[in-house]
């Protein structure tokens, strides 16, 4: 097993952790930004299988376009700041 | 309320002593049996619909974790029945592989075999996809277009005063994010990359840069009637190249864009175009949701 197979088998695991915990997170921005980091692995997996058309693409959408798009339509639908009142209220 | 035979209030009905409309609105009415239930306003109030809900809850980890454990379990036997990466008597390896790698290069020119491959022997199935891509957006449009007289948030004043971080960042990453970008589109047919994913970094950048910069350096030349034409001229000639290409080549006539020397920027016949094609409308598309999204207009 060389030390690119170990790297692989690495990146695979913090895949299936960032599935999981992407699944089991309440709240949604925190589940936005690990989808954020899953792609960023996918990437870096598309690169090691030789795929970098692949992996380029999933970098720009994955992370770049769909992020976006989706932050905005969690600002949209104003649960940002739902959460930041709840926030302010605590401290208060 | 006695129970009347079909029959008997189809005769009433036909008497005109019996209403139709007058029966239905009866049997929506909640009909409280009288004894039934003591009326006691303390009572804690459970209805049918509340309790449902209850026991869905309940019910719905269990069903979840099962489904879950079904599908994962299907996907993984799908998976261990695969061929091994790489393996050599792999479905994939077979004759128009051999042939897409051994004639590739002289045949669309491109050194990128992917990029040859989906823009010029398979460019049919990208020309689809180009059409939904295109059909997305136009959805999109619809959806989204009509709401510019809801008060959006870029009225708020909050979002008028800028992070100067978020903007100082903007102008140092903008350049250089669209600089890649142009340069994915442009070495297409020569390394990894292409119109869809150099289109992606495009609009990425595009929207950091209004993120940064706010809507009005863009909307002086970005306007809606911008992004329709673009949209509709990058979809049209793609589909007239295609359809020029796939009538010389289906009657082995000889094209006027020659494969010229593979290597070249200027080379690979119609795949540099098309990639250009492709990434002019994503860029477009990508502002363009985000703008839509954002305000509700281009």
């Amino acid at each position: 097993m060389t030390t690119a197979d170990l790297f692989l088998l690495l990146l695979l695991g913090l895949l299936l952790l960032c599935g999981l915990s992407a699944v089991l997170t309440k709240n949604l921005l925190v589940c936005l930004i690990i989808f954020m980091a899953y792609s960023v692995l996918m990437s870096v997996v598309w690169a090691m299988l030789q795929a970098p058309d692949l992996a380029i693409t999933e970098a720009a959408v994955g992370v770049g376009i769909s992020g976006i798009l989706l932050f905005v339509t969690l600002k949209k639908l104003q649960t940002l700041r739902k959460k930041a009142e709840d926030e302010k209220d605590q401290s208060v | 309320m006695k129970k009347t035979s079909l029959f008997d209030r189809l005769r009433q009905w036909d008497a005109e002593s019996f209403d139709l409309t007058d029966a239905l609105r009866a049997d929506q009415m909640p009909t409280e049996r009288p004894g039934s239930r003591v009326w006691n306003p303390e009572a804690p109030v459970e209805p049918l619909a509340r309790r449902r809900e209850k026991r869905f809850f309940r019910l719905y980890p269990i069903l979840a974790a099962l489904l879950l454990t079904v599908f994962v379990a299907l996907l993984l036997t799908a998976a261990f029945g695969l061929p091994a990466f790489g393996a050599e008597d792999a479905p994939a390896h077979n004759e128009v592989m051999q042939r897409y790698l051994a004639q590739g290069l002289t045949e669309t020119g491109a050194v990128n075999a992917v990029a040859g491959v989906i823009l010029d022997y398979r460019a049919f199935d990208t020309l689809g996809e180009s059409h939904v891509l295109f059909a997305a957006v136009a959805a999109v449009m619809i959806l989204l277009l009509g709401t510019a007289g809801e008060p959006s948030a870029e009225r708020s004043p909050l979002s008028e005063a800028r992070d100067p971080v978020l903007t100082f960042t903007a102008c140092v990453l903008v350049p250089i994010i669209l600089l890649f970008g142009v340069y994915v589109i442009l070495n297409g047919h020569l390394g990894p990359g292409g119109g869809f994913s150099g289109g992606a970094i495009l609009g990425g950048g595009l929207i950091l840069f209004v993120v940064g910069r706010g809507f009005a350096p863009l909307e002086r030349w970005l306007s809606l009637r911008v992004f329709r034409a673009v949209t509709l001229l990058g979809l049209c000639f793609y589909s007239l190249a295609k359809c020029y290409s796939f009538y010389c080549g289906a009657n082995h006539l000889e094209t006027i864009f020659s494969t010229g020397t593979p290597g070249d920027i200027l080379s690979a016949g119609l795949i540099l175009p098309l990639n250009l094609a492709v990434g002019v409308v994503v860029t477009c598309t990508m502002y363009g949701f985000y703008s839509m999204f954002r305000r509700g207009r281009i």
